[in-house]
């Protein structure tokens, strides 16, 4: 095992070297111009103009008789042109409705080329033979020939890219307003649109008709979890396809059966699930904890402010209190009631008293806290009934919880508006601020 | 008697896709079709590994689980990663056809089946599929799974039919009507899936994309009544069918590749000469005549006062 790793990252196999070579541009290259087809919800379109060559493909080898790649790829690049017109002009033209176009392009154009397909099976030449490869790719195959030929197509997206950024950029996120500012945006648009069908047309060799699609949208999905820079999601979403296409060879390598282009595609899905997952910020795992540091923070303050009350219940009396008193008081789940009460006796708000009476007690800092959430409560419930003439009875859920997400600074504009109310609506007190000095104000 | 059971199973197929794929392109989710068709590869060589045998019934339950996979694994996508439904779509359907070909590469050895026949079907080859039931020929087991779905089909759509007509153009409006919107969903979602499957067994994953989508596109452009766009798919479809497989006996080419080609004939011949919506109909016509004014209103498929009935 370990020869053949050694035989594949050292690059002993000349034929090995064409392939990655091929596979990598490839890689590189659909991932970084998937970018703007994603962005431009425009994903599926790749995937029509993939199968829509076929006839392409075909007509080339009638005309010529040969495989002769350059032949092949004119052919292709002409038949992905035509499908691109037809979507546009059926979408232009009638009701008919963006993927219903983008579908039929498809199916038709794939059916003509099945067709013709077909009919030069039938006709007997020697040479059809591999012309299939088009279809489900075939990455192992590729003759030098082929790979400088789409070496030099991936190099020119490349460097089109780069030129052409800035433009592209803005057509992407706006091209209304491209338009009004004077851009040509017909024409970025067409330029766009070659990129997109000379980028499949080359990479149809290495992974087929079906699997082009995914090297220009898995990528490029996956790009977007980690970033909001269009520069930086280009060079990750290139990043993730040329990572996939090593992968993909280095498994058909090793395991000559396997196919290259399936291989790279579940390797690009692979990255994609963890940028789903992982990703800071976006990522599933990030956003599950955020929810849940949410959820332990509100459950916390609930907590503090049933203690709160029940001190006022019983004439601000400082005594512990169980666990049952508490649920008696405030309907919670048992087990995030004793997770939460932990969690505050850690933090230093309450005090877990082991003797008899049992329960806890709010510390100093505990009640500070617990006064806070009630103020900003009863604060909310008054300047809902004052303010915004709500009945009475309609103002505790909204406030129940606003408590949790009123800064301080509203708060005291709040105090302002309200001119430092004493009472709230149902004539309960709202506990006095404490100033900096740590003296209640009078 | 070959042919006729060719043709009576492109026709069974065209109707059957017909009828689900004019919900699809109402509800412009056309390239679902595209995608659970693709999709269902590992769902097919999963059941083929583990039953050993061809046999229909259980491809049609592992096609069936992942189909109904796309759908759900497309939404989720979408709901939780902010992708665009094309995007997550695509993400789906290419990785689990991808995983499909490989589970195919993996018990190559063992299994006679190839995605080349997926992708194209073998139409020709239904004649010699026979449904052997106690000893006796029922004849081919393609027209009898077909005729099946087809059924189903038309059940559902005639038992749902005024719940399926709110959904299509205004989900919104179902679900404040109390419709249950996702079993209507989900069971058109079934049956689209169903049809996929039971097609593209005999006539290819692609041309079960053309006969869902095209012919009800065709039917679209000619009318505005949902029970007439529903009967003209299906006539678009069977006629693809029949002139589709003339075409590949004249040119000796694939039937399935020939009849996709018709869909798309008809459907431009729709596109250009449809006598409201037509490219060449609304570039003859005159400005200031009643016809032309009648079009106006046609152009973008918009609804005008005389088209919302009087109580």
């Amino acid at each position: 095992m370990s020869e053949l790793w050694a035989d594949f990252f050292l690059l002993q196999d000349p034929n090995l070297r064409w392939v990655l070579a091929g596979t990598i541009l490839l890689g590189l290259s659909a991932g970084a111009l998937g970018c703007f087809a994603v962005l431009r919800e425009r994903a599926l379109v790749g995937d029509a103009v993939a199968h829509a060559v076929l006839p392409g493909v075909c007509l080339a080898f009638i005309v010529t008789g040969d495989k002769d790649p350059l032949a092949l790829l004119i052919g292709s690049v002409i038949f992905g042109w035509i499908s691109l017109l037809v979507m546009d002009f059926v979408i232009r033209n009638s009701k008919i409705s963006a993927d219903t176009s983008i579908g039929m392009v498809l199916s038709v154009f794939f059916g003509l080329g099945v067709v013709l397909l077909t009919w030069i099976q039938n006709s007997g030449n020697p040479n059809q033979s591999g012309l299939d490869a088009f279809l489900f790719g075939n990455a192992a195959s590729m003759l030098p020939e082929d790979v400088m030929l789409f070496g030099f197509v991936c190099v020119m997206v490349i460097v089109a890219i780069i030129l052409l950024y800035k433009e592209l950029k803005l057509v992407s996120f706006d091209p209304d307003y491209a338009k009004v500012i004077g851009y040509p945006v017909r024409r970025m648009e067409m330029v766009m649109a070659t990129l997109l069908v000379v980028t499949i047309t080359a990479g149809l060799q290495a992974v087929g008709v079906v699997l082009m699609a995914s090297m220009l949208i898995i990528p490029a999905a996956a790009a977007r979890y980690w970033t909001d820079s269009l520069v930086v999601m280009l060079f990750i979403a290139a990043g993730v396809g040329a990572v996939a296409a090593i992968s993909g060879t280095f498994v058909s390598y090793t395991a000559p059966a396997m196919p290259t282009g399936p291989w790279m595609v579940v390797s690009a899905a692979v990255l994609f699930g963890l940028s789903f997952f992982f990703a800071p910020a976006r990522g599933e795992f990030q956003k599950w904890r955020r929810s849940g540091r949410q959820q332990q923070k509100v459950t916390g303050e609930n907590i503090l402010k049933t203690l709160y009350k029940l001190e006022e219940r019983d004439g601000l009396s400082a005594r512990s209190r169980t666990r049952r008193e508490i649920l008696k008081k405030r309907q919670m789940e048992p087990g995030s009631l004793k997770q939460g009460l932990k969690r505050l006796e850690k933090q230093g708000m309450v005090q877990h008293l082991a003797g008899k009476p049992a329960g806890y007690l709010l510390t100093a800092a505990g009640r500070e806290e617990a006064e806070r959430i009630v103020r900003i409560h009863r604060l909310w419930e008054l300047y809902l009934t004052e303010k915004l003439q709500l009945p009475g009875d309609h103002v505790h859920d909204p406030a129940e919880s606003m408590e949790h997400v009123i800064t301080p600074e509203l708060e005291q504009q709040l105090m302002l508006i309200l001119n430092n109310p004493v009472e709230d609506p149902h004539k309960k007190q709202i506990p006095k601020p404490v100033s900096r000095s740590g003296r209640r104000t009078p | 008697m070959t042919t006729f059971w060719i043709i009576l199973t492109a026709c069974l197929a065209s109707a059957a896709c017909a009828l689900v794929g004019t919900w699809l392109v109402l509800r412009k989710q056309a390239m679902l079709s595209d995608a659970i068709s693709h999709a269902v590869l590992p769902g097919i060589a999963i059941a083929f590994i583990l039953t050993a045998s061809r046999n229909t019934f259980p491809m049609l339950i592992g096609a069936g689980a992942f189909g109904l996979l796309t759908v759900y694994l497309t939404e989720k996508l979408q709901e939780r990663g902010r992708l665009m439904n094309d995007a997550s779509m695509g993400i789906v359907f290419t990785t689990l056809f991808a995983i499909g070909v490989i589970i195919i590469t993996l018990f190559a050895g063992s299994v006679d089946l190839d995605h080349e026949c997926i992708l194209f079907g073998e139409i020709g080859y239904v004649p010699w599929d026979l449904w052997m039931f106690a000893g006796m020929n029922m004849g081919p087991r393609p027209v009898w799974i077909l005729g099946m779905v087809l059924i189903l089909n038309l059940v559902f759509i005639a038992s749902c039919y005024k719940e399926l007509k709110v959904y299509a153009f205004d989900r919104q409006l179902a679900v404040s009507m109390g419709i249950p919107v996702a079993f209507i969903h989900y069971g058109l979602m079934g049956t689209v899936s169903f049809s996929t499957i039971a097609s593209f067994e005999s006539v290819g994953a692609i041309l079960v994309v053309a006969l869902i989508i095209v012919p009800p596109a065709t039917a679209y452009l000619l009318t505005r009544r949902l029970s007439v766009m529903l009967v003209l798919a299906v006539g678009f479809g069977v006629l693809s069918s029949l002139s589709g497989y003339y075409l590949a006996y004249i040119t000796n080419t694939s039937i399935a590749g020939a009849i996709a080609v018709m869909t798309g004939v008809f459907f431009a011949l729709a596109l250009l000469f449809s006598p409201q919506e037509g490219v060449f109909t609304k570039r003859n016509r005159k400005p200031g005549t009643e016809a032309f004014e009648a079009g106006k209103g046609n152009v973008a498929g918009t609804i005008t006062a005389d088209d919302i009935p009087q109580n």
